[in-house]
């Protein structure tokens, strides 16, 4: 056995940021394709990449041995997630059996964890929308999301598909939020129990009387229609495993810190029976006694003997 | 439209609507869109009504909100850390009670009378700078007591290494190896038969393909750079030998002794003597003794004195005829 660390510190710390943490870093997508790919599909999967510009890799190359949902295809796919440290990823594809179709999965430890295989239709690109440049989202701000039709709780393909949704378009989950920095809302509504329709829009907002302002959407970015076609959820196992949260601190009990005294705690020590506790042998007080019966004995011997 | 009654996620900025639900889809994509837009709007600035009444702070690029937790779980990428097991010295030094000491940077070095540093190049009282050592009654007469110190520190350091495998071999069993060590397995490749490991060569096997490549340059590997510990190249091959450019007058006798064995030679193939006369008369001579010495052993009756019969070890009837 041999030991293998890194020799510089740079490459260090590059591995320590890939370290399993109890706070973890931002999801990273890695966005690919297949072996055959339509305009319409080289188009979702560039602007998605503009979406997510700053924690995603993309791919060039055509992958043909990238079959999400068989159960040798996946090897790859998690060879990639592991080297880029990338857990979501979406993987183009077309054929005639399944045109446009793009796959939204996320890994867990490196490992495909869920699917949601979507067909793309009536997309419309980032540059056939005009707006007031202006507006524009920034790269890399906190998205709203709006979620509108009772078919996301009703059908299970739609449950998943909005949890993945979340899951990818949500970015760095922050504590304190800069309010000027709110510029982009996603809006999905549910049309039938397999299709949504996603749409990105910039935010303005307007002066209004109250210190609250008045929201504004104006559409901006891709529009496509996304219909679910397969989807995979999780196994049992894997879900429970990755839905753990780290352990709250124990409340240790009977323990209290004081300014003063410091770390104080009670003991408790149970009542003492004192009149069934054995005696010892060596109490002072039995001496006497002791030295009276040796003395008896001893006159007793005697008394025997001269008899 | 029902009331507006969303669900709505603080930490992930995300309200649902989960009583919307369309009677007909508006028959063309402008009218869907902007019923889209509208009740996007709606669930925007519910969002926003609760997001900016939160207390906020101002900071230099503007006001400033804690989010509360999300309330939509999702799930991790990565596992949850282990907490690593303790090593063996830890373990000791809780036995024992022995805690930790603060240690400073920079140390005082009595040698040379200047603050050094504790670790790494130039220490404060390295081992290897001690210019004298006091011999001891314990020290053998030959021994290199410096020579001794650094191989006593070599071993330790070896200790080191070992005891450092062990605690991470235990920590890896746990599942909590450190994020930047790898273990690997210095073992034979599992695939194949033993056929297909590699051979190590040999010394010697590495000496000829050494040799083989120095006699191909272009000096015959004379020039070449010998790294410590390898043997001057042997030459192996044909040898000629040059006889020596002055012998006195005429033919010398080194040139003739030369001469007369080529001509033997080429006339000893022509001759049809079968016969080598002087071959002949040595085997007789030989042979004659031999025999002389057979008959004084077998009649040893000769002598007055009391001889032991000898039995000659030597085997003549397994000898074989020329």
């Amino acid at each position: 056995m041999q030991i293998r660390a890194p020799k510089t510190k740079r490459a260090k710390r590059e591995l320590d940021k890939r370290a399993p943490k109890l706070v973890e870093n931002v999801k990273k997508t890695l966005i690919l394709h297949g072996t055959k790919t339509s305009a319409v599909l080289n188009s979702v999967l560039t602007e998605l990449y503009h979406l997510k510009r700053d924690n995603a890799v993309k791919f060039s190359k055509k992958n043909e041995n990238i079959k999400p949902f068989e159960s040798g295809g996946e090897t790859s796919l998690e060879f990639f997630s592991h080297k880029t440290d990338c857990s979501l990823f979406a993987f183009g594809s077309h054929s005639k059996k399944r045109p446009n179709n793009l796959v939204l999965g996320r890994t867990y430890d490196h490992h495909i964890y869920d699917l949601v295989e979507v067909g793309v239709e009536n997309f419309k690109s980032i540059e056939s929308f005009e707006y007031d440049k202006k507006l524009a989202p920034k790269i890399g701000s906190k998205p709203l999301f709006a979620f509108i039709g009772e078919e996301f709780e009703s059908v299970d393909e739609l449950k998943h598909l909005k949890v993945v949704l979340l899951d990818f378009f949500r970015g760095e989950v922050v504590e304190n939020l800069n309010l000027t920095g709110v510029d982009r809302v996603f809006v999905c509504t549910a049309l039938s129990s397999k299709t949504i329709l996603l749409m990105h829009c910039a935010l303005r907002l307007k002066k209004s009387g109250t210190s609250i302002p008045r929201m504004e959407l104006v559409e901006v970015g891709p529009s496509m229609d996304l219909v679910v076609r397969r989807h995979r959820l999780p196994s049992e196992s894997l879900l429970k495993e990755a839905m753990k949260t780290p352990d709250h601190a124990k409340k240790i009990k009977n323990v209290t810190s004081d300014v003063i005294k410091g770390k104080t705690g009670r003991i408790y020590i149970p009542d003492q029976k004192v009149g069934d506790m054995p005696l010892s042998n060596n109490i002072k007080g039995l001496k006497r006694e002791r030295r009276e019966a040796k003395q008896n004995k001893e006159s007793k011997k005697r008394k025997t003997e001269s008899e | 439209m029902e009331g507006s009654s969303y669900q709505i996620d603080l930490g992930n900025l995300m309200a649902y609507d989960p009583n919307h639900h369309f009677q007909s889809i508006p028959s063309s994509r402008g009218e869907l869109v902007n019923h889209c837009l509208e009740k996007g709007t709606e669930m925007v600035q519910a969002i926003a009504n609760s997001l900016f009444s939160l207390p906020s702070t101002e900071s230099r690029d503007g006001p400033v909100v804690k989010l509360p937790l999300p309330t939509t779980k999702l799930p991790r990428e990565k596992h949850l850390p282990k907490p690593k097991p303790p090593t063996k010295w830890e373990e000791f030094a809780k036995m024992k009670g022995i805690k930790k000491r603060k240690k400073n940077k920079r140390v005082w070095d009595e040698q040379t009378s200047s603050w050094k540093r504790t670790h790494g190049y130039d220490r404060a009282n390295d081992d290897r700078d001690i210019p004298i050592l006091d011999a001891k009654s314990t020290d053998e007469v030959g021994v290199d007591p410096f020579a001794k110190r650094s191989a006593e520190k070599k071993e330790r350091v070896k200790k080191q290494e070992k005891s450092r495998l062990e605690n991470l071999k235990k920590a890896a069993k746990a599942g909590a190896l450190p994020s930047h060590i790898q273990l690997a397995a210095t073992a034979l490749p599992i695939t194949g038969t033993k056929k297909d490991v590699p051979k190590k060569a040999s010394k010697d096997e590495l000496e000829s393909v050494a040799g083989m490549a120095a006699t191909s340059t272009a000096s015959g590997g004379k020039f070449d750079k010998k790294l410590p510990g390898e043997k001057p190249p042997k030459h192996s091959g044909k040898h000629r030998k040059f006889l020596p450019v002055v012998e006195g007058k005429g033919i010398g006798s080194k040139e003739k002794q030369q001469t007369e064995k080529i001509l033997n030679q080429l006339l000893s193939k022509s001759s049809h003597e079968i016969l080598d006369v002087n071959k002949a008369v040595t085997m007789f001579n030989v042979k004659k003794e031999k025999q002389r010495k057979k008959d004084k052993d077998a009649n040893p009756g000769k002598s007055g004195k009391l001889k032991p019969n000898k039995k000659s070890f030597k085997k003549t009837s397994t000898k074989k005829k020329p």
